[in-house]
């Protein structure tokens, strides 16, 4: 196999602490039991490693990552090694002053999630009376000069506030929007019947999108409205294919090739403490696991659409069928897409089931049932 | 583009839009725009154009400046197209 090309994506998850308790999060489930946070100094050996191998966008992500005293030491040597850094925040923990103190010590980029248009919905779903606060630090933001995404991940329930949210991110002063629907990974996974959307509530969503653009109501500000791949018939083209261009380091300093990647068993995946990067991309059994089209089977093997989705997602795969390398069953050339249908009619039925939120206790609570 | 157009686009100071940053990227090979989670490669001729966009010169001064690096080129109609083209994607303010 040729030599892989650099991971231009590099995301440093500093931390899984979090005020927050997202129904949706990508983190594990099983995050309560990971090992010790990396300290400053491995983080920025992380840094300067992936700077080496070519990572040119830095995420600064979590959990929360205002959480870390040090982020501001982080940050500055990220950018004096030539990244462009991107913080990844609820805005939760955040004042006004640190916003100023990350523009000093030279961040690019804020983007600040929103769980919802309005207040209530906003702080049933995160768990927290974050609402208000959010409001203040997206100002903050702007007046510190930042360039500002704000990401509002949809689902059920509030995907309907479409309109809304644009409304809020125009009078934020928004430069782009992330109209981002869950992804079903992690605590979205063991949600996913509670949040997933229906057929109609998504083609409303996209009408507002458009409705909104075709009004020109802020040209300035650019949309991005990503559909659930439930609801495709081809799969997505998940991190432009395994140890392609995205590299993710844990808080323990376990290197992935995506949020998830740790669902997939038997597959021991490096550590930055134990093993350089440079080796880690290029060498590891991990990351090599399902570059290139070799691990394929039918229908990718000798499908003509393989270089362009690269059989879909890995995790999805595992998660729905049972094997990481088969073809992700929303590929409606699966055999196995009837499981993606039988997943949309069971987020149908009319008894509400409880959302489990992301916290520490239903961490601890979820592992401890597994391990029975 | 019509001559009344082409003389407002001569006057024009250019430069990177907020959050947009030219660097010279060893990996690439190239120089690059990066942006907000994203980055543009840049061609050696787009560079070299975008080099000149500080916000401190006019789009004819710009012209000039290029045409005396590169005095066997024409250059000045695809300088009015890319800075025009750049502006209307957003990354460049004029």
């Amino acid at each position: 196999m040729s030599e892989p090309g650099a991971p231009l994506w590099l995301l440093a998850e500093l931390t899984y602490k979090c005020p927050l308790q997202c129904p949706y999060c990508s983190n594990p489930v099983d995050f309560a039991h990971t090992g010790v946070e990396l300290d400053t100094d491995q983080w920025i050996n992380v840094l300067r490693e992936g700077r080496e191998l070519g990572a040119a966008q830095l995420g600064l992500s979590g959990g929360e990552p205002i959480v870390r005293k040090d982020l501001e030491l982080i940050v500055a040597e990220a950018r004096k090694l030539g990244y462009y850094t991107n913080l990844i925040t609820s805005g939760i923990g955040m004042s006004a002053d640190r916003v100023a103190s990350l523009k000093e010590a030279g961040l690019d980029h804020i983007q600040v999630s929103f769980q919802a248009s309005s207040s209530e919905l906003n702080n049933w779903i995160a768990g927290t009376d974050s609402f208000d606060h959010k409001l203040e630090m997206a100002r903050a933001v702007k007046d510190n000069g930042f360039p500002m995404v704000l990401c509002f991940v949809t689902h059920k329930e509030n995907i309907d506030q479409v309109d809304d949210m644009l409304n809020l991110a125009t009078r934020l002063d928004a430069d782009y929007v992330e109209l981002a629907t869950t992804q079903y990974y992690g605590w979205a996974f063991l949600n996913r019947d509670v949040l997933m959307p229906d057929r109609t509530q998504l083609e409303s969503a996209e009408a507002a999108v458009n409705r909104f653009r075709d009004q020109k109501i802020n040209d300035a500000m650019k949309i991005y409205y990503v559909i659930p791949d439930y609801y495709e018939n081809r799969p997505k083209p998940c991190m432009s294919g395994w140890g392609s261009l995205f590299m993710l380091v844990t808080p323990d300093g376990t290197a992935l090739p995506c949020h998830s990647a740790r669902v997939i068993p038997d597959i021991e995946y490096p550590n930055v403490k134990d093993m350089p990067l440079s080796d880690i991309w290029k060498r590891s059994d991990a990351f090599n696991k399902f570059r290139g089209f070799d691990w394929m089977q039918e229908p990718c093997r000798s499908c003509a659409e393989k270089e362009k989705d690269f059989g879909g997602c890995r995790c999805q795969a595992y998660m729905l069928t049972g094997d990481a390398a088969a073809t992700d069953p929303v590929c409606d050339k699966s055999p196995n897409r009837q499981v993606i249908e039988d997943a949309i009619n069971a987020s149908r039925q009319p008894e509400a089931k409880p959302l489990v939120f992301r916290n520490a206790k239903n961490s601890k609570i979820i592992q401890s049932t597994v391990q029975d | 583009m019509s001559n009344t157009e082409q003389s407002a686009q001569l006057t024009q100071v250019p430069k990177l839009a907020n959050g947009y940053r030219l660097q010279w990227e060893p990996a690439q090979d190239s120089f690059v725009v990066l942006y907000p989670e994203g980055m543009k490669v840049l061609s050696g001729s787009a560079s070299e154009i975008v080099q000149q966009c500080t916000g401190e010169q006019n789009v004819a001064a710009i012209i000039k400046s290029l045409e005396e690096k590169f005095p066997d080129v024409e250059l000045a109609k695809d300088v009015l197209d890319f800075i025009a083209g750049a502006s209307a994607e957003g990354w460049l303010d004029v």
